[in-house]
């Protein structure tokens, strides 16, 4: 993250103020200063502006913290004509998103801790927001050898997962999960079982039989997620699924989470806002790993998330370039960037009131940065000062060409959202206005 | 003649009754033509026809080759390497340099079920779609129905069942999805594994109990199994499906005694049809060959009508 001289104390007043970590939602007032959340509330102003500080008035706004996205995956080290560092932080501003979680499966993969610190110095050199590399958690991600939780989690790992794979033999994960424990190291894991998705690459049903497209069944999904909970159990290892896509995977979450398993779970913004019809007739970009499943596992989601069922909204950003999405269906590959619109997406379920505002942004930035073991995702008075400010119901439409991110596979290409933030802050230091 | 407005036949899907019942008439009125010595006619003169196989088929191929050229039109066989560089660059790179030859009809055949789609967005000529993964398969739909139709005088009502491996199979939902279109009663038959997810969903009955599945059906349409599914787990062994799925004379004796069999070809015997019914009375599969030439040929006519006849500017 780069850093220059400290800019004037900031007031945004007038706003309504939305921090999740004290359960508030109210009109008020946000002061920073010193990179810093000098008050944020309706007393925010009890002391005052001080002197010289820029003063913005946000009747009608909404200021929360900066959202923390535990899923992204970026091109570098290996792929940077996708996306860099650099790129994907200044989408990630763009989309209120103050602070990334990197996944490994970059070239070299990210199992050693000279590329955790490569990743986190190429971060404070070139990225404008915040960047935690989560790190491989068997050896090049290649499922036999457990990587060293302790030495990576020391240069700064934030978590250890296998990113887009999935982990088939149970006894490295019962291994990888025992050791984690020790360490109180976070696994978080794609949880697809990769024999039973076979050759599928759309949700299976109707629509996969009428495209003619082998199925992904859910019990693809939903068996690894299984196994995971039982392990997570027997071991007492800190287990977060990174994506989860249909009803019965959040049946098992619920078991688990009241029979208290350490586990929490993750939904990619596309699960809950987009279905399998979105797939139309081969249309690439609606290709990801979980699929998108039908309508009724997109309100299972919903109501999940409203819940608590659902810990974390991510955006699972993953650039692909244009060779990647202009082919057929079967060999397209996977995935949709996503940092930009995902408040903007996650918006449609606030204002179709299945989520409160608040449950939105603790899905978004508190909760994640709670899993993490971040001290952002708050507007505590004396935490950093990464938040946004927010219009809610500004209408907009996505369109390609106003993307920050190198690839342009978006899944909400021409969707009009309501909701669109006005400036970005990390530290205190604006790193992305409006207009 | 402008019965038929579509500039590419991509599938069955999309087709109104009435564009498949104008395809089905002329196609009968080819089936003439073929059987004639001079098998020649001149409405594609001066046509480009190039035949883009990324899968190998011989007898899809020739038949399409032998109703361009029985229409006048210069016809070109190309073979596309499966194993050349990523598949899809290949099919959008192909695309272009093809149209840059400016043909005037592509007939493509993809192993990727929307293939043919994708490919038809990129070029200007009209794409015929003989085969795209999964998906559909028109002119065999059409040639099937051409076949039952001079055999059973109509297609409304008539109840064909749809036997073997319908999961991997374009046959079965182009002709699924014909058949509803025209009003006949569509049954599948197979052991579920074989069978795609919610395939009732697009409007047929199935059965699993082959005697059952073909009770007083009027057709009996059997598919392909290819030996790999025995590798992959969908059936057991080829004598166990033989002995529950293949086309016997004892399972055939469920249907109507005047029951046609049909095959898209190629056959194997003894997988799923016993050699004395592939070639008894009750078989149509070589008049099925015929049929296809004549309906390939109705095809390209129809497209071929909307083909431009002025010169290209630039």
């Amino acid at each position: 993250m780069q850093n220059s001289s400290a800019p004037r104390p900031l007031l945004l007043q007038n706003c309504r103020v939305v921090d999740p970590s004290r359960r508030l939602d109210a009109r008020g007032s946000v002061l920073v200063a010193d990179g810093v959340i000098q008050a944020a509330g309706p007393d925010a102003l009890n002391q005052g502006a001080p002197e010289g500080a820029e003063i913005v008035e946000c009747r009608g706004k909404t200021v929360i913290p900066g959202l923390v996205d535990m899923r992204v995956f970026v091109g570098e080290p290996g792929a940077e004509h996708r996306e860099t560092l650099e790129s994907a932080s200044r989408a990630a501003a763009a989309g209120g998103v103050t602070t990334i979680t990197t996944m490994p499966d970059t070239d070299p993969v990210i199992d050693d801790p000279a590329l955790v610190d490569f990743i986190l110095r190429r971060a404070r050199d070139t990225a404008i927001v915040r960047v935690h590399p989560m790190a491989a958690l068997t050896h090049g991600l290649k499922g036999e050898e457990i990587a060293e939780f302790g030495l990576l989690k020391e240069a700064g790992a934030v978590a250890f997962t296998q990113g887009r794979h999935s982990l088939r033999n149970s006894q490295v994960m019962r291994n990888a999960l025992t050791y984690a424990r020790d360490f109180d190291a976070l696994v978080v894991h794609h949880t697809e079982d990769p024999d039973l998705a076979g050759s599928g690459v759309m949700n299976a049903g109707e629509r996969a039989t009428r495209l003619g497209l082998s199925g992904i069944p859910r019990e693809a999904e939903s068996i690894m997620l299984d196994r995971d909970l039982r392990l997570a159990r027997l071991t007492r290892a800190r287990y977060h699924a990174a994506q989860l896509s249909c009803a019965q995977s959040l049946w098992s979450m619920r078991q688990a989470k009241a029979d208290g398993v350490p586990a929490t779970a993750g939904a990619a913004i596309a699960h809950l806002t987009l279905n399998e019809f979105d797939v139309g007739a081969y249309r690439t970009f609606f290709k990801m790993s979980p699929p998108l499943r039908s309508e009724d596992d997109r309100r299972a989601m919903v109501e999940a998330l409203a819940d608590g069922t659902l810990d974390v909204i991510c955006s699972a950003h993953d650039p692909q370039d244009v060779e990647g999405k202009r082919q057929p269906f079967a060999d397209a590959a996977d995935g949709a960037v996503g940092l930009e619109t995902l408040l903007a997406a996650g918006l449609r379920l606030v204002h179709n009131e299945d989520v409160s505002l608040l449950r939105l942004i603790d899905a978004m930035s508190t909760r994640p940065a709670a899993l993490l073991g971040l001290s952002s995702g708050t507007l505590q008075p004396g935490a950093a000062a990464d938040l946004a400010l927010v219009d809610l119901d500004q209408p907009w439409v996505v369109t390609e060409d106003q993307l920050h991110s190198r690839a342009l596979n978006t899944a909400f290409e021409g969707a009009r959202m309501a909701g669109r933030v006005q400036r970005t802050l990390v530290a205190g230091h604006t790193v992305y206005q409006y207009g | 003649m402008t019965q038929f407005q579509h500039r590419h036949l991509l599938g069955i899907e999309g087709l109104s009754p009435l564009d498949i019942q104008f395809l089905l008439d002329s196609a009968a009125a080819a089936v003439d033509v073929s059987r004639q010595a001079e098998k020649k006619k001149a409405t594609l003169r001066g046509r480009t026809q190039i035949n883009l196989f990324f899968e190998a088929s011989t007898r899809t191929q020739s038949s399409f080759e032998l109703a361009g050229k029985r229409l006048g039109a210069d016809v070109m066989n190309m073979a596309v390497a499966q194993s050349s560089v990523k598949k899809g660059e290949t099919l959008i790179d192909t695309a272009m340099t093809l149209n840059a030859m400016r043909p005037d009809l592509l007939v493509v055949r993809h192993h990727a079920a929307g293939a043919v789609a994708l490919l038809a967005q990129k070029v200007e000529c009209s794409v015929i779609n003989a085969g795209d993964g999964a998906h559909e398969h028109p002119t065999q739909a059409l040639l099937d129905a051409l076949t039952i139709r001079r055999h059973k005088g109509k297609l409304a009502g008539l109840v064909v069942a749809i036997c073997g491996d319908v999961r991997h199979s374009r046959v079965a939902r182009s002709n699924i999805l014909l058949l509803n279109a025209m009003g006949a009663q569509v049954r599948v038959v197979a052991p579920t594994t074989l069978l795609p997810s919610a395939i009732e969903e697009l409007g047929v009955t199935v059965f699993t109990d082959m005697r059952k599945g073909l009770a007083d059906a009027d057709v009996v349409m059997m598919l392909r199994l290819q030996r790999e599914r025995m590798a992959a787990a969908y059936v057991p062994s080829v004598r166990e499906y033989f002995r529950f799925f293949g086309l016997d004379r004892e399972k055939l004796s469920h249907a109507k005694p005047d029951a046609i069999v049909m095959h898209p070809g190629p056959m194997n015997r003894g997988v799923e049809i016993d050699p004395l019914i592939a070639d008894g009375v009750q078989s149509v599969i070589r008049e099925q060959v015929e049929m296809g030439v004549a309906v390939r040929m109705a095809v390209l006519e129809a497209l071929g009508q909307h083909l431009s006849s002025t010169p290209v500017q630039n």
